[in-house]
């Protein structure tokens, strides 16, 4: 049974919470015992700790909290299904959305003209839907689409206000001079967008 | 808080400016008082008070001067004055049992900004908080005096059940707020079941005490939420019960998000009850 002393004497919200869960991020640690000197942080990793499912108890000495952190149960995975079924509504909502990848700025290879027509096609079909995209990520061609001049600027901006993340990647704008046309949404880089893409939600490539 | 200098100028202005616009007022002129290291390049001191100005302008409001301190961190704030006719005072005194509570803005900026510290968040859910936080309560204000509000007071460090019960004491009347009415910030309770509660939370749940009563059903996070300390939050007005869809969906007209979150009772043991 592996155990691991987390010592936050000293360190003030939200630290002892972050040290703690990453701690318990660790698959092969079973208790933890974090140590923490003020009544906040004793509060928050309690609610942290009891939030994730694990068991908690809580010991006086010299003036600080312990608070030993036990695992529900040995399968860390296990957990998280279990935590994720009771989760609020905004997680299982996010966790069962979908992210668009779109790489270009028509849909489909053949004619540019249908490709464009396709497009504005999906996008008014996106806007329709009861629950709109968790995100939409733009790379090459497909900065196009959210750029000054873009021929689905209104479905976006729906698309956005819905609160779909839109994402335009930075070195692409840059290639194709379009820094300061972009209209709406973050520039992006990649380590954020595999983050969307390597995330819990369903990855739909439009190229 | 943010990191964004200009940004940070256009927080602190719009929740100075926002106790004026709780008043049924207009913002007049205002005064800078800024602290700042000299460690720091002033393109940033630039850059706050660009901030500040800005919202200041969008108010209707001018800067009249200030004052410039000195010191080991940067600090922005502004003293504002503003203008209100005696008779259309809106108080926090004069809340009547039968009234409705309006909330605008969504709650849950103290929790967003200690998941930003905890570097949980992203880019898009800042940004979110951000503008938020940097919004005017100016067209709730206008709105409210247009229907003719009862009483009113701006959400700010003491959380929303702080400034409740305040308005409560000063009405001499209890309160019934229902939890699953309230706005939130989208990833608020998510980040508030992880414990990124702030401090002041956890001073204005202590300072209140007894006052506040919840429903059993309703969990340790979620009551904190309330507790929770808001940068520059919206307003809490409260309104004739005929008048408050009325209000909510003019709010919503002007892109002001808003909602009938509960109603003023007449004097009684509890001051504040939660249901769910």
């Amino acid at each position: 049974m592996s155990h691991k002393l987390v010592d936050c004497r000293g360190l003030a919200c939200p630290h002892p919470v972050i040290n703690t869960k990453k701690a318990l991020e660790e698959a092969s640690i079973e208790t933890i015992t974090t140590i923490v000197d003020n009544d906040v942080a004793r509060q928050n990793v309690t609610l942290f700790a009891k939030n994730a499912g694990h068991q908690v108890s809580e010991e006086q000495k010299d003036g600080f909290y312990h608070l030993t952190i036990t695992r529900n149960d040995a399968s860390p995975a296990a957990q998280t299904s279990a935590c994720a079924a009771e989760s609020s509504a905004v997680t299982a909502a996010s966790a069962g959305g979908s992210v668009y990848f779109i790489t270009s700025n028509e849909l489909g290879q053949g004619s540019p003209d249908l490709g464009e027509v396709l497009i504005k096609s999906l996008f008014t079909t996106l806007t329709a839907m009861t629950s709109p995209p968790v995100a939409l990520l733009f790379l090459n061609t497909g900065v196009y689409l959210t750029c000054e001049g873009s021929p689905v600027q209104e479905q976006l901006e729906k698309l956005h206000a819905a609160g779909a993340a839109v994402l335009t990647c930075g070195t692409c704008l840059e290639y194709y001079h379009l820094k300061d046309k972009l209209l709406l949404g973050n520039i992006s880089n990649m380590l954020e967008i595999n983050n969307w893409l390597s995330g819990p939600y369903k990855v739909i490539t439009i190229a | 808080m943010v990191d964004d200098p200009y940004l940070f100028g256009q927080i602190a202005a719009a929740n100075a400016l926002s106790d004026v616009y709780a008043m049924g007022g207009q913002p007049l002129l205002a005064l800078n008082i800024v602290c700042f290291p000299d460690c720091l390049p002033t393109a940033i001191l630039g850059e706050i008070l660009k901030g500040g100005a800005d919202k200041v302008v969008e108010a209707g409001c001018i800067i009249a001067g200030g004052h410039s301190i000195r010191d080991d961190e940067p600090k922005y704030g502004l003293a504002v004055a503003g203008l209100v006719p005696p008779g259309r005072i809106i108080s926090n005194a004069a809340a009547r049992p039968g009234d409705r509570l309006v909330l605008t803005k969504p709650l849950g900026t103290g929790i967003i900004n200690t998941a930003i510290k905890a570097d949980l968040l992203s880019t898009q859910a800042v940004e979110r908080a951000v503008k938020c936080m940097s919004t005017l309560n100016k067209k709730a204000s206008a709105a409210m005096q247009h229907l003719g509000a009862s009483a009113c007071t701006d959400i700010t460090g003491f959380g929303l059940l702080g400034h409740a019960a305040e308005m409560a004491e000063a009405s001499q009347v209890s309160l019934e707020i229902c939890f699953s009415a309230i706005p939130l910030l989208p990833e608020v309770l998510e980040m508030a079941r992880m414990g990124l509660i702030p401090a002041g939370a956890y001073n204005n749940k202590e300072h209140l005490g007894d006052k506040v009563t919840f429903d059993n059903s309703l969990r340790l996070e979620e009551q904190m939420i309330l507790y929770d300390p808001q940068t520059s939050g919206g307003l809490l007005i409260v309104i004739a019960e005929a008048n408050a869809d009325r209000l909510v969906v003019n709010l919503g007209d002007q892109g002001v998000p808003s909602a009938v979150i509960g109603r003023v009772l007449p004097d009684q043991k509890e001051l504040i009850e939660v249901i769910k």
